[in-house]
């Protein structure tokens, strides 16, 4: 019995690590199916239709610009606020437009808008496909010759690829107005004259690595959501707690990858 | 009848885990036919219809449709297969997003270069076969169950297949609208000479459409054989079936105390 105690636990871990292993497995099978359908699905009869990925980056883009810029707007003032307070502790105020400037460029613009795409997004992608493969929807697109993968997951991913750059571009945009309209005033310059200071002080390597980091919480997002809508057993409550797990799943992954991501990038 | 069979399923065997669910299946229908599979809840009968669809893939035995053997063919092979089947399942299964029109047009936008009026045109000659001539801009969430049952059918058969599959098609439906579809099977084979396959447990439905059956019981195949022949079975098993009487529960002691003490197992 005492053994059983021990054996119980490793069993259990080993149990969930082989699980994990194979949803990271089926994720990226996912992914190289999408990216396979994409390029020369056409060719095999099963086109991916630019109809169906415009639809997507409506819904997963054009339709989140508003709450994008809202918040990152927001997100940006109380940066301003921030770094004003902290900095004009050593007196270095000069200091904020760069202080600003960079930390929204390389992360708060792209954690932002991901953190806010996977809780509008990935959860719908989750519940949409986990719907229907509750009600049966995904077998009858596999009868009618349909490749699931194709019709659903490839536009999706296509869009966002696409979107969360461009909405990224969007928040880092609000965010430096945000700070300008907090922090101009207290460094005793126009917001306008506070802008263009921030453009001096940006590098393009500051851009390239928020929007590299979007990329990477687009595939993410989007398979997170994707395959766990897939996975779906269990009918409208499963649906349910996909959706919860699509969320705090890709959150997380998204943290942790942004993490990864700013070790590497500012060694 | 020297043609070759529609379906060919030869020694299917299927298990989920440890439980064995499907028991050496044999499986034949040939072109013109319909086939009624009976059976009771649990015996096995969805299963064997998702391996005919080739949504599941054999482990053991060989599932061939129209020639093909589904689990070996290329992607090529089986898009192919797939324009040649049709399936309206048990939920009717239309996509949510879609019209009713759009629903029963995706088969025809896929598969063919139709321009749009034609693909219009036959989407709504469809449903005029299915009797909801009219219906094609309601969401299906605006259709009662009998409409839903209908409208699948109608996408079902948009591509006119050769095969037609059909899940439980009385399940939840009144008398007449079951009657009413049974009797839209029965056209549908005379005037497109498909091949019909239909899972039920209606026993009268099954009788009035069949031209032959195949009795499954907890996942072995009792009997196939013309409506008449299985009426008159003295096969005890599906005479409970025929006449509704509960089965009799035969205790096996050890087989019981072992499932009652055997330690967790998955
Ligand atoms: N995905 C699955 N995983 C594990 N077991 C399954 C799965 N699908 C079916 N089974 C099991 O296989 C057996 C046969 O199920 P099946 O759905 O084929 O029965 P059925 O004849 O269609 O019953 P019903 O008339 O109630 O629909 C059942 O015991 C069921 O528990
Ligand atoms: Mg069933």
């Amino acid at each position: 019995m005492a053994l059983d105690a021990i054996l119980k636990p490793i069993n259990r871990l080993g149990r969930g690590t082989a699980s994990a292993l194979a949803e990271l497995g089926y994720a990226g099978a996912i992914l190289v199916e999408s990216v396979y359908f994409a390029l020369v699905g056409w060719r095999h009869g099963q086109p991916v239709r630019p109809a169906a990925i415009v639809e997507q980056m409506r819904q997963v883009g054009i339709d989140a610009i508003p709450i994008v810029l809202l918040l990152s707007f927001t997100v940006g003032l109380m940066l301003g606020i921030q770094f004003v307070s902290a900095f004009s502790e050593f007196n270095a105020e000069s200091q904020v437009v760069m202080a600003v400037a960079k930390s929204v460029t390389r992360e708060f613009g792209a954690l932002i808008t991901g953190i806010l795409v996977a809780g509008r997004s990935g959860s719908a992608f989750a519940a949409r496909i986990g719907s229907m493969n509750v009600s049966q929807e995904v077998d009858a697109l596999y009868v009618i010759g349909i490749e699931p993968v194709r019709y659903l997951a490839a536009p999706a991913l296509v869009a966002m690829l696409v979107m969360l750059p461009t909405l990224t571009v969007l928040a880092n945009t609000a965010a430096i107005v945000g700070a300008a309209l907090y922090c101009a005033p207290v460094l005793e310059v126009s917001p306008v004259v506070y802008i263009i200071q921030t453009l001096h002080a940006l590098e393009m390597r500051d851009i390239w690595e928020g929007l590299s980091k979007s990329v990477v919480f687009a595939v993410i997002i989007t398979l997170v959501g994707i395959s766990t809508g897939f996975g779906v057993t269990g009918g409208a409550e499963g649906v349910g707690r996909a959706t919860t797990r699509a969320v705090v799943l890709s959150i997380t992954l998204l943290v942790v990858a942004d993490m990864v991501f700013s070790f590497f990038l500012n060694r | 009848m020297d043609a070759e069979p529609v379906i060919d399923v030869q020694r299917l065997n299927v298990w989920f885990g440890k439980r064995h669910i499907l028991h050496d299946v044999d499986f034949r229908v040939m072109p013109g036919e319909i086939r009624v599979i009976m059976g009771g809840s649990g015996s096995g009968k969805s299963t064997l219809l998702r391996h005919l669809l080739g949504l599941l893939k054999p482990r053991s035995g060989s599932v061939r449709i129209l020639g093909t053997d589904i689990a070996a063919a290329s992607s090529a092979e089986v898009l192919r297969l797939r324009r040649q089947m049709g399936v309206s399942f048990q939920g009717g299964a239309l996509f949510t997003s879609m019209t009713v029109g759009e629903n029963v047009a995706l088969p025809l936008r896929e598969h063919t270069d139709l321009d749009e009026n034609t693909v219009r045109i036959m989407s709504r000659l469809k449903l005029e076969v299915v009797n909801l001539g009219g219906f094609q801009d309601l969401m299906p969430s605006q259709l009662s169950g009998g409409m839903v049952k209908r409208a699948a059918l109608a996408r079902a058969i948009v591509m006119d297949p050769k095969l037609l599959f059909f899940d439980e098609p009385s399940a939840g439906l009144d008398p007449v609208v079951s009657a009413e579809l049974d009797e839209l099977i029965l056209q549908l084979r005379d005037a497109m000479r498909m091949s019909i396959i239909v899972v039920t447990h209606e026993l009268e439905s099954a009788f009035k459409i069949a031209d032959t059956i195949t009795v499954l019981d907890r996942g072995h195949i009792l009997m196939t054989g013309p409506v008449a022949a299985v009426r008159a079975s003295d096969n005890e098993r599906i005479q409970d079936l025929l006449n509704r009487r509960p089965r009799k529960v035969e205790v096996d002691t050890d087989e019981y105390l072992r499932r009652l003490t055997e330690a967790e197992v998955d």
